[in-house]
């Protein structure tokens, strides 16, 4: 589904390469994991994925479903099953949630070709989903991320991503912030998404999200490559010992 | 034209950047180009109208003549030539209509296109099917919108004005302020310039001189108007003035709510629309004024577009009544605009809800005056300005207390949006207080989009102006929420489409 080739990334007004040749191949029905310290360009690889402006592909490629990624908008990756679950959900003041949610859905399936959903039938899709994720009426009235807590802008990161049912989710740094209760509603949100059309790349700091969702590969990031991968046991083995291994490699 | 077919015509010309550019190619009937005492005569008796009206004109052209141009507004436009215009066009067909069937279907068509389905069984099915929800509000609700009786204006006359009879059955008069001139004289006599008097400004002046129609709306004591009003404002002869009165009366204890579209075609020439309007809110009554205006803008480099130059004033005559404006100003080159409210009555509450768009090279001058005479009389501003591209846009606003107007109460609040960097947005408030005992409060905020809430909207799907279109109608809510349902999906539409091309 998913293949980057030796990613080279800067910032647009920088000359300091942050990627410096990442690669990655990502199948459907795959879930990975990306750990690395801070600053090792995870949240970079994440908009660079998800087509953020001011950044500067250098060098490489990025291959989704056989499509040049790189070469479309942001909008466009939308459309083609792009997500991308934010470490801080932006606030639009005045937008209620419900409103956005249908927003971007139309967006995406006109962008598709594909026939707006009917109100109530979108009023149902919504409803369903935003049940399981603990998310009541009342918040999907209230404006997009405006003083929802932590664990309400996770939950509703995680309720546009069961919406608009992407064919690949970039979890950016999805735990941070969020109690051991929240963290398990989140957690159970994700998996319930797991499908085997689905990818799914989780970047985190911590592996104390690995708990909850179980990925298939975990990959250790670290001065803009990737420096090992492994199952699942990697991630506590990272747990154990650090990054400071990696760190000193480089 | 069936319903589907009107659905289908607008979403065709939905394509274009000012989608209600178009042209109605129809015969009219024209007043000789210029003005004098014999042109505000020929008006008068084009209308029929009795001798005590035609005084008025003259008495309103005469002040006039003495009479300057404001040039105290952040606006500039060349000097306007008033003899090069024509001061009267009405479609040569327009005789007089009796019925629906009667009119001319390139009119009815006109409307059509324009999303406004004059034959009231149209209306009466909607333009959906009846009970299903046509949209979510604000918060996501489904929303049913209701009905809506239309009074069609087309340059200088009024086509056509649905649902009377059921409104009759109410004692609600509504119809074309020429109708109410024949019809209920007495009603016209005893109000029309009691708010605006002929001499208050220079526009108002050339107004009630050449006024030729607009809508007229009685509402009885103790009568809930049962339906939303709405009057639909088209341009479209060339070099033609469109000068309408509206005046609204609403009696002790009554409601209604009533709302304004306006459009134009597209053309090179600048366009005058010099309007009047008087809102009378007796004791305990409550009038709702909205209006959506989006007159041609002119083209990217300012050629063309309607001068928007309009006084709009409610008097709240008695204790307790209620005005409340809420305007959307996306369209017109230049606006000059500041709906009013005289709070004369004790107790009463005056209301201003303001969207101005500015895109292009716009110019917005627009704001309000609250003027508090009576005692404990409260009101409330709540002004949104947008400036996009190469525009500029004001906020001017005045609240004031007289002596006599103790405890008055104001809350301002003026926030400006600016989307790209060649725009600006001021805000210029007047404060005059006269007691020791009235409390005023402004608040003002700029802002612009940031780029953290374009990629979030963008990484969702939604494209550059899309994503615009969404931020800048949650910075709009406030004032958003205060029109009727049934015009609040298509503003927030109309609020998209004037914004296309002010990013990227």
């Amino acid at each position: 589904m998913l293949t980057i080739n030796n990613l080279h990334v800067k910032l647009e007004d920088e000359p300091r390469e942050i990627l410096k040749g990442l690669s990655l191949s990502v199948k459907a029905g795959e879930v990975h994991a990306i750990m690395g310290p801070n600053g090792s360009g995870k949240s970079t690889l994440s908009y660079v994925l998800s087509g953020r402006d001011g950044y500067e592909v250098t060098e490489g490629s990025v291959a989704f479903k056989g499509e040049d990624l790189l070469a479309m908008d942001a909008n466009t990756r939308a459309a083609k099953g792009v997500f991308l679950a934010f470490q801080y959900p932006i606030e639009i003041p005045g937008v209620a949630t419900m409103q956005f949610l249908k927003v971007a859905l139309n967006a995406q399936r006109k962008a598709r070709g594909e026939k707006e959903l009917s109100i109530p039938d979108f009023m149902r899709f919504v409803k369903e989903r935003a049940a399981k994720l603990n998310i009541s009426q009342e918040m999907l009235k209230r404006p997009v991320n405006v003083g929802f807590s932590g664990g309400e802008k996770k939950r509703a990161e995680i309720l546009q991503m069961a919406v608009l049912e992407p064919s690949l989710c970039v979890l950016d740094e999805t735990d941070s912030g969020l109690d051991i209760d929240a963290l398990k509603v989140v957690a159970d949100g994700v998996n319930a998404l797991r499908s085997p059309d689905r990818a799914m790349i989780v970047i985190t700091h911590y592996q104390r999200l690995l708990d909850y969702i179980v990925p298939d590969f975990v990959h250790v990031l670290s001065a803009g490559k990737i420096v090992k991968s492994g199952g699942k046991e990697l991630a506590h083995e990272l747990e154990a010992n650090g990054y400071a291994e990696f760190v000193e490699k480089v | 034209m069936a319903d589907q077919d009107t659905i289908d015509l607008v979403k065709t010309i939905e394509v274009d950047k000012y989608k209600y550019g178009f042209e109605t190619d129809i015969e009219s009937d024209y007043a000789p180009k210029g003005l004098n005492e014999d042109i505000v005569r020929f008006i008068s008796n084009k209308k029929g109208e009795p001798q005590w009206m035609l005084d008025w004109r003259l008495e309103a052209y005469r002040a006039w003549l003495h009479m300057e141009e404001p040039t105290w507004a952040k606006v500039h436009y060349p000097k306007i030539d008033f003899q090069d215009l024509y001061y009267y066009a009405a479609p040569k067909s327009m005789a007089a209509p009796k019925s629906l069937d009667e009119i001319d279907p390139k009119l009815l068509e006109t409307y059509a296109k324009l999303g406004i389905p004059l034959k009231e069984q149209e209306i009466l099915a909607g333009i959906r099917k009846q009970g299903e929800p046509s949209h979510l509000d604000d918060e996501g609700n489904e929303i049913i919108a209701g009905r809506v009786a239309i009074d069609a204006v087309f340059d200088s006359v009024s086509v056509v004005t649905t649902f009377k009879a059921e409104l009759a059955k109410a004692g609600v008069i509504f119809c074309s302020i020429s109708e109410a001139l024949r019809e209920h004289p007495e009603l016209v006599k005893q109000y029309l310039g009691s708010v605006v008097p002929q001499n208050d400004n220079y526009y108002a002046g050339l107004n009630s001189a050449v006024f030729s129609d607009g809508s007229f709306v009685y509402v009885p004591p103790g009568v809930r108007c049962p339906m939303e009003l709405s009057t639909y404002f088209r341009m479209n002869a060339k070099n033609t003035g469109q000068f309408e009165r509206t005046l609204i009366i609403a009696d002790k204890g009554s409601y209604v709510s009533y709302l304004e579209g306006c459009t134009a075609p597209t053309r090179e020439e600048s366009q005058l629309h010099a309007a009047v309007v008087e809102l009378i809110a007796h004791e305990d009554a409550e009038i709702k004024y909205s209006t959506v205006q989006n007159w041609y803008p002119g083209d990217a480099e300012g050629k063309g577009g309607v001068y928007n130059f309009v006084t709009k004033r409610g008097d709240c005559r008695g204790a307790r009544s209620k005005i409340s404006w809420t305007q959307v100003e996306t369209g017109s080159a230049i606006t000059w605009k500041y709906p009013s409210v005289i709070l004369r009555g004790e107790s009463s509450r005056g209301e201003f809800y303001s969207i101005a768009i500015s895109n292009g090279r716009q110019q917005v001058d627009s704001g309000t005056k609250m003027i508090h005479l009576g005692k404990n009389s409260s009101s409330r501003i709540i002004s949104k300005g947008i400036a996009a591209g190469r525009s500029d846009n004001t906020y001017r606003g005045l609240v004031s207390a007289h002596r006599k107007a103790t405890n008055a109460r104001n809350f301002t609040q003026c926030d400006s949006l600016l989307i790209g960097d060649q725009c600006g947005a001021h805000t210029v408030p007047y404060i005059e207080s006269k007691t020791s005992t009235a409390q005023f409060e402004h608040e003002a905020t700029t802002s612009k989009i940031s780029d953290d809430q374009m990629f979030y909207c963008m990484s969702r799907g939604l494209s550059q102006e899309e994503a615009v279109a969404l931020i800048v109608n949650g910075f709009v809510r406030d004032v958003l929420q205060q029109l009727p349902m049934e015009f609040m999906a298509e503003t927030q539409k109309l609020i998209g489409i004037s914004l296309e091309g002010s990013v990227g």
